[in-house]
Order: C-alpha cells, then sequence, then structure tokens
C-alpha cells in the first residue's frame, strides 16, 4: 500500500513544555516586588473599608445596578464615560511611550499574564522542585509520587484561579457579604458564572498555555516591532563580543580565563545554556531579538550569575539599543528619549494626564440638562402672549440629598413659572425633572432669542450653573 | 521558528485501490470540529426538551418550560413556552412593578399628586406614554392640537374647563362639540356682519360698520349667538362654548392668514356652516380610573390647568 502521498506542514503546532530554571538577580527581584505590590493591591482593596452614607463601606465598588463606580471619594457617573476614554487613551500612550523608550517593559514586568504565568511557575518549583527535578518528573511514569505532586501542582493553580475570579467579582459587591452568599448559595447567578469563567480562563491561561498566549493570542506581542526603533532599548545578546571570531565555547581547561579565550579567538558566551533555562517563553535570546521575547531580562540575571563566577565582566546579555550595538565602539547603554516620536507621545501623555486630573478635579456636584419641549415649540395664549415650555433634568452626584433652585438670566424673573415646584430635592445619585414654563409678552418676545437657566444647589452659590436656551415665538419660525 | 522543526504529516488514504493504483485521500474533519459538531447535537436535544419542538397532528410537543401569565381577562394560565405568553408574562411583570405608583395615585388628591416631585415624575414618565398610546392621535404628541379639528391642550383656553375635576369630567364622559349652520338661517350679508363682529371682539381687523350690525344681530333673537357664547362673547364653559375675545382659534384657522380679510372669511366660513366635529370619546371603561387620573395630571399640567 502506497501512503505518503503528499507532505503537509501541520497547522497546529505542538507544545514543548517549558521548565524555567529559578535565576535570582536584579530583574528577578524587580520582577518579585512588582508582584508583590500588584497582588497585594488586586487581592486586598476590594476589602479596603471606606465609608460611606449610601452605599456599603467598601473603597472600591464598581455599583452596576446603581449605574456608578465608587472609587474611594469619588462617584464616577455614567456621564463621565469620557474619564473612561482618557483614561484608555493615557493607558494606550503609556504603552507606546514606554515601548519606544525600552521594548516591550509592560509584557515582562506587568502584563497581568506574566504575573500570574510567574506565579504559577513559583507554585510548580514550590511542589516539584528544581528545574532538573522537573523534567525528571516529566518524564518518569505516572506512580503516586508524581500523581501527588502533578495534581497538587494542579490543585493549588486552581485555588489560586478561583480566588482571583471571586476578588474581581468582589470589586462589583460588597466584598464580606459576596463571599459569605457565595459559599451560601445565595449570591447572584452572574457572581457563579463570572466566577467559574474567570477560574478556568485563569487556570488555563497562566497554568496550561503560559508563553502560547504571548505568541499566539495576544495581538500586542505583534505589533510591539513596529513600535522599537534602532534606539529602543531591548534585551539583547552582545553577539560581537560572545561569538568573537570562532564562536562561543565551553570553559574547558585552557580556555578558562578572558585571555586563553581571546588568544584562541573565543568570544566570551561559555554555552552554560542557562539563559535558555530560565527563559519563560523558550528561546535562546543569543539568536537575536525575536517576537517571542518579552523582555523580561531573566537571561541577564542568569548570564551575569555566570559571568560572575568565571569573574568575566557582566553584561553579556544587557539591555541596549541596536544602535550601540552596531556601533563600532560601543557606548554604555542608556535610555534615548531625545526622538520626534517620544517627546511627541510624552507630550501626548502630559497633556491628556493633567486634562484628566483637571476635568475630575473640577467636577461639578450635579449634571443637569434643559430641554425645550418642541411639540410645539411655542404656545400662543388668550392674551397673546408667547409660552415656551422646558424640561430640566438634575442628577444630584454629591453624596447627600440636595436641594436646587432655579432661576432665570436675561429675561424677566416673573416670566418664569415653576408650577408647584420653586426648588426641587434630589436624593444623591438619583435624579429629578422640573417642568418649567416660561411666559413673554409679544413685545419681549420678539427680543427675546435666548435666555439663560440658572441651577444653583441651595446654599452653595459659587457652584450655580448656567444653561443658555432659546426661546421661539410665532415671529422666529425656524 | 528556525531551530523547530515545522512537523509534517503525511495524507492518509482510504487503503482501498482500484485499477491497481487508483487511491482515494482520507482527510478526516479536524478533531475540534468534530466535538463542536457533537457538542451541537448534544445542546439541540437539550433544546428540544426545553422548547417547543416537534408538530404532532395539529399540535405540538410544548417542551418542559412553561410560563405562567395572567390574561387581560384576569384568569392565570400556564402555557407552554412561546413568545407572547412571554410577552403577557412581561407586561404582568411591568404592571406589578408600576402597581404601588397607580395605588398611590388612586390614595392621593389631585393637589397632593401635583405637590410631590416623585410623583410629579411619575406623571411625567407614565402621562407621557398613556397621552402618545391614546391621545396622541388626534390631540398630537406633544397636546397641541390640530387647528380646525382637535383643540390645543397647551395653552390657557379651556373649553370645558381647566380644573383637574372638569379635565377628569371631559376623560371620563367625552365632550361633543356643536354649532349650528347659520347659513339655513341667516343672510350672507348677516354672517358676513357677524363675521366683523367676532373679529372686532379679538381685535383683529374688520369693517367698523358691518361690525356695529353684527354686534345687534349677536344679542338678537334672529341669530341668538349670546345664548352660548354669552352676551360679552366669553363663551359658556358648561357647554363648550369657546371665548370669542381671546387669541386662541380652534375651529376657525384664524392665526393661518395673514390679511384681516382672510382672517374674517375664516370666521364666516365656520358660522355659515357650523360644526358637528367636536367629538371627545369618553374613556371611561377603556382605561382604568387610575391611568384617567394620571392622564387628568398630565393634561392639567401641560396647558397649566385653572
Amino acid at each position: 500500500m502506497q501512503t505518503g502521498l503528499e507532505d503537509q506542514l501541520g497547522l497546529y503546532q505542538k507544545r514543548i513544555p517549558i521548565f524555567t530554571r529559578s535565576v535570582k538577580g536584579r530583574f528577578r527581584r524587580f520582577k518579585t516586588s512588582v508582584l508583590v505590590l500588584a497582588y497585594a493591591i488586586y487581592f486586598l482593596l476590594p476589602w479596603l473599608p471606606w465609608s460611606r452614607l449610601d452605599a456599603p463601606a467598601q473603597a472600591v465598588l464598581f455599583d452596576l445596578p446603581g449605574r456608578r463606580f465608587l472609587i474611594f471619594g469619588l462617584t464616577v457617573y455614567p456621564q463621565d464615560v469620557i474619564w473612561l476614554a482618557l483614561l484608555l487613551f493615557i493607558a494606550a500612550i503609556l504603552l507606546f511611550f514606554v515601548t519606544g523608550l525600552v521594548g516591550r517593559a509592560f509584557c515582562g514586568y506587568f502584563c497581568f499574564q506574566t504575573l500570574w504565568t510567574d506565579f504559577f511557575i513559583w507554585i510548580e518549583h514550590a511542589i516539584q522542585g528544581e528545574r532538573p527535578a522537573r523534567v525528571r518528573l516529566y518524564r518518569q511514569p505516572w506512580n503516586r509520587e508524581k500523581a501527588l505532586k502533578i495534581g497538587g501542582t494542579h490543585a493549588l493553580w486552581l485555588l489560586a484561579s478561583f480566588w482571583t475570579g471571586l476578588t474581581f467579582v468582589a470589586y462589583f459587591t460588597y466584598a464580606p457579604q459576596l463571599v459569605v452568599a457565595f459559599f451560601t448559595g445565595q449570591a447572584a447567578a452572574a457572581a457563579y458564572i463570572t466566577v467559574s469563567i474567570l477560574t478556568l480562563s485563569t487556570y488555563a491561561a497562566a497554568g496550561l498555555m503560559r508563553e502560547q498566549i504571548c505568541t499566539y493570542v495576544c495581538p500586542y506581542g505583534r505589533f510591539q516591532s513596529v513600535m522599537y526603533e534602532p534606539e529602543t532599548l531591548a534585551v539583547h545578546y552582545d553577539a560581537k563580543r560572545g561569538e568573537a571570531a570562532h564562536g562561543r565555547a565551553a570553559a574547558r581547561a585552557g580556555q578558562r580565563t578572558l585571555a586563553e579565550r581571546h588568544d584562541k579567538g573565543l568570544g566570551d558566551c561559555v554555552d552554560c545554556g542557562l539563559c535558555v533555562q530560565v527563559c519563560p517563553v523558550g528561546i535562546d535570546i543569543r539568536d537575536g531579538l525575536q517576537y517571542k521575547c518579552i523582555s523580561c531580562g531573566l537571561c541577564i540575571d542568569a548570564c551575569n550569575t555566570i559571568m560572575d563566577s568565571f569573574s568575566f565582566p557582566r553584561g553579556l546579555i544587557r539591555y541596549d539599543s541596536e544602535k550601540n550595538l552596531a556601533a563600532a565602539t560601543p557606548a554604555a547603554p542608556r535610555v534615548q528619549w531625545k526622538r520626534l516620536k517620544t517627546i511627541g507621545y510624552g507630550a501626548a501623555l502630559i497633556l491628556m494626564s493633567a486634562y484628566l486630573v483637571y476635568s475630575i478635579g473640577t467636577r461639578g456636584s450635579f449634571d443637569r440638562t434643559v430641554n425645550q419641549i418642541r411639540q410645539p415649540l411655542y404656545v400662543v395664549l388668550s392674551n397673546g402672549d408667547i409660552r415656551n415650555r422646558y424640561q430640566i433634568r438634575i442628577t444630584n452626584k454629591a453624596a447627600q440629598e440636595q436641594t436646587y433652585q432655579i432661576s432665570v438670566r436675561g429675561i424677566p424673573a416673573d416670566a418664569l413659572d415653576l408650577g408647584n415646584f420653586r426648588e426641587i430635592t434630589v436624593k444623591p445619585g438619583h435624579s429629578g425633572l422640573v417642568q418649567a414654563s416660561v411666559r413673554l409678552s409679544p413685545a419681549q418676545a420678539a427680543q427675546t432669542q435666548r435666555f439663560e437657566m440658572i441651577i444653583t444647589p441651595r446654599g452653595k452659590a459659587a457652584e450655580a450653573r448656567s444653561e443658555a436656551v432659546r426661546f421661539d415665538s410665532p415671529g422666529k419660525r425656524p | 521558528m528556525s531551530e523547530q522543526k515545522l512537523q509534517s504529516q503525511t495524507v492518509q488514504t482510504t487503503g482501498h485501490a482500484w485499477d491497481g493504483d487508483l487511491q482515494e485521500y482520507n482527510n478526516p474533519l479536524p478533531v475540534w470540529w468534530v466535538y463542536t459538531f457533537y457538542a451541537t447535537v448534544i445542546f439541540a436535544v437539550i433544546y428540544w426538551t426545553i422548547y417547543p419542538s416537534w408538530p404532532i397532528g395539529k399540535g405540538w410537543i410544548g417542551g418542559a418550560s412553561n410560563i405562567t401569565y395572567v390574561n387581560s381577562a384576569g384568569e392565570t394560565k400556564t402555557h407552554s413556552w412561546n413568545t407572547r405568553a412571554l410577552l403577557l408574562e412581561d407586561l404582568n411583570q411591568a404592571a406589578a412593578e408600576q402597581k404601588p405608583y397607580f395605588d398611590k395615585v388612586s390614595a392621593m388628591s389631585y393637589a397632593q399628586i401635583a405637590k410631590d416631585p416623585e410623583m410629579n415624575g411619575f406623571i411625567l414618565s407614565a402621562g407621557k406614554a398613556l397621552f402618545a398610546d391614546n391621545c396622541a392621535p388626534c390631540h398630537q404628541a406633544g397636546g397641541q392640537g390640530v387647528a380646525g379639528f382637535f383643540p390645543n391642550l397647551t395653552d390657557d383656553d379651556w373649553l370645558y374647563g381647566g380644573s383637574y375635576d372638569k379635565i377628569h369630567e371631559t376623560l371620563m364622559v367625552g365632550r361633543r362639540g356643536y354649532m349650528p349652520a347659520f347659513s339655513e338661517v341667516l343672510a350672507g350679508e348677516q354672517i358676513d356682519q357677524l363675521a366683523n363682529y367676532v373679529a372686532k371682539l379679538s381685535g383683529i381687523g374688520h369693517d367698523a360698520a358691518k361690525a356695529a350690525a353684527g354686534d345687534a344681530l349677536f344679542r338678537s333673537e334672529t341669530a341668538a349667538c349670546y345664548y352660548c357664547h354669552g352676551s360679552d362673547g366669553k363663551g359658556r364653559k358648561d357647554i363648550g362654548a369657546p371665548n370669542l375675545t381671546d387669541n386662541i382659534w380652534l375651529w376657525a384657522n384664524v392665526p393661518a392668514s395673514d390679511a384681516a380679510e382672510g382672517k374674517v372669511a375664516a370666521i364666516r366660513g365656520v358660522i355659515a356652516n357650523g360644526l358637528n366635529k367636536g367629538v371627545m370619546p369618553a374613556w371611561a371603561g377603556r382605561l382604568s380610573p387610575e391611568q384617567i387620573k394620571v392622564l387628568t395630571v398630565y393634561v392639567h399640567e401641560l396647558g397649566g390647568g385653572q
């Protein structure tokens, strides 16, 4: 029987398991401190109390049914969506700005995929031991030890994933109540669904898929290349130094010291492979900058450890720019920001952040809309006077009940008729509707194109806001 | 990628050979596709058992999910899932949510409702919906009416009175405005004189001599206009006879023409032909008492009431 009629490329690349070796050094310390800080914030923030008059005592609460976000002393309503838009813009620009300067710093140190994967590897390391032990365990047939260790690892991963999901949900409802309700089966269906989705996705992403998320799923990893410039600092292997004339070689007798190696034309790289073993995405940085590299700096730590042990100078693998590495005499690597793109991003970042701070700092205590009623635009009354009607909606954004007074500017005060409501009292977070009518004589109406409605919170004259509105009459039909 | 060997695989054949060397490729469907297909089969079976599925004779298999609703006759019915029952259930639910407000409306007096900001907000939104469903076809969406057909509810002139009680009465029992056609009893010249007099009453350009003659005619037993419109022309709200001395025009579309002659002609037309179209239907029985009460307050608020 004939087979092998045609060869095809497989569309599916089977994952090659990666067992990372742990390493000590500057970048590892930095990564660990970011991890601890980020986890402290993420896991503890929903439990931070904050006393409020009209809402649960939780410092950060995204109150979806109440249509408001409570963030410490700030209450954000849907109409403040511009802040969210600005925040997202700022985050995007910050990403571009930082990537232009120091490459994928976000990927390597701050991205939640990296943080959670790091934490999951830490669990794996704690239970199964260092890299050689994990490789051995992986290769050995199933027995009691393997089942216990692998099972324990996955159980802890699931637990961490579950708590991650539960914490996420805790941001949307009063946390202490949620946790009790969750375990007694009293929580909302949305809570169970969200927690199970997040548990499974966290477990899959940080436990099973890991670097595949960065390589195949995340779009940012792919468009990073357009943000890199020759001046951008990135994790580089100094090939000139490492390979020299005759390439890298192990540190055997006769080629242990720098002098001996240089005589033989060997590079400084002793080909120990530690940089590959510590890499969480399983690449060899010595092949050059590549799309899989998340710029976590662990290979720098690994290489420096080896360089130190041989008393070679550090920095065979280091943060450096393409331009500097290509130069005949490389200078000390430094952040180079004097570029139009970087300065442009920086300026945009400063402007937008300043506007966001200004906008939040000068927010009013209430929102108002004054709509002229357009059916009909005007009414001619029995004595010939013209009446226009307006609907005023006041949303109280302050934390306490507030009474608002409505007055007019540009027309006589007695032209305004508010019916039964000279003032309106609105509960915090609620809206009040007032129907106002304005009555002008034909002579006054002929002169009045526009006037202003002034809404004043009682006792807070400084917070008064005015709204210009049209006055329509038969003579000025649009 | 350079170091990783690209996986290559060999296409299998079905294993049969015809004519010695003719073989057939075997390219099975991707595994994920096959399992997705099985999952949809399982989903379909679950779906069949929950929702209506197979027709059987004149009926059908109703499925496990039922909807219970109260129909308009007040009977509680349970039916297998369908969108109509779902709608009725939703309507029941909406009505239940509105009930506390409607209960409040029926318990409060008009004056209390008007002064309560929360109830005022409810009237503005619920009244608007009720008005749009029931009143807007004639009185228009904003209550501005149509000159010559339906009165404007947003001005300060009320044919039958603008108090809460009068508006309520209008809504409950309806109204029928009627004016006889005077072309049958009066000469064309007399009608012209009356039209000029009515124009004079509301300060529109007119012929003074004709208006003076019309004045006498207005009060005479020949035309007997005063009988309904009052000797001062200010109308009688108990029978819905309009005030002729103000600037509000319903039947004669006076504001439509710019020239005084046109305005007088519009008035003349109404006197000559009379009218029998001022019919407002009675809403008692069609709307619930609470709905009529909401509409009363809403309409009162439209024009500011009296």
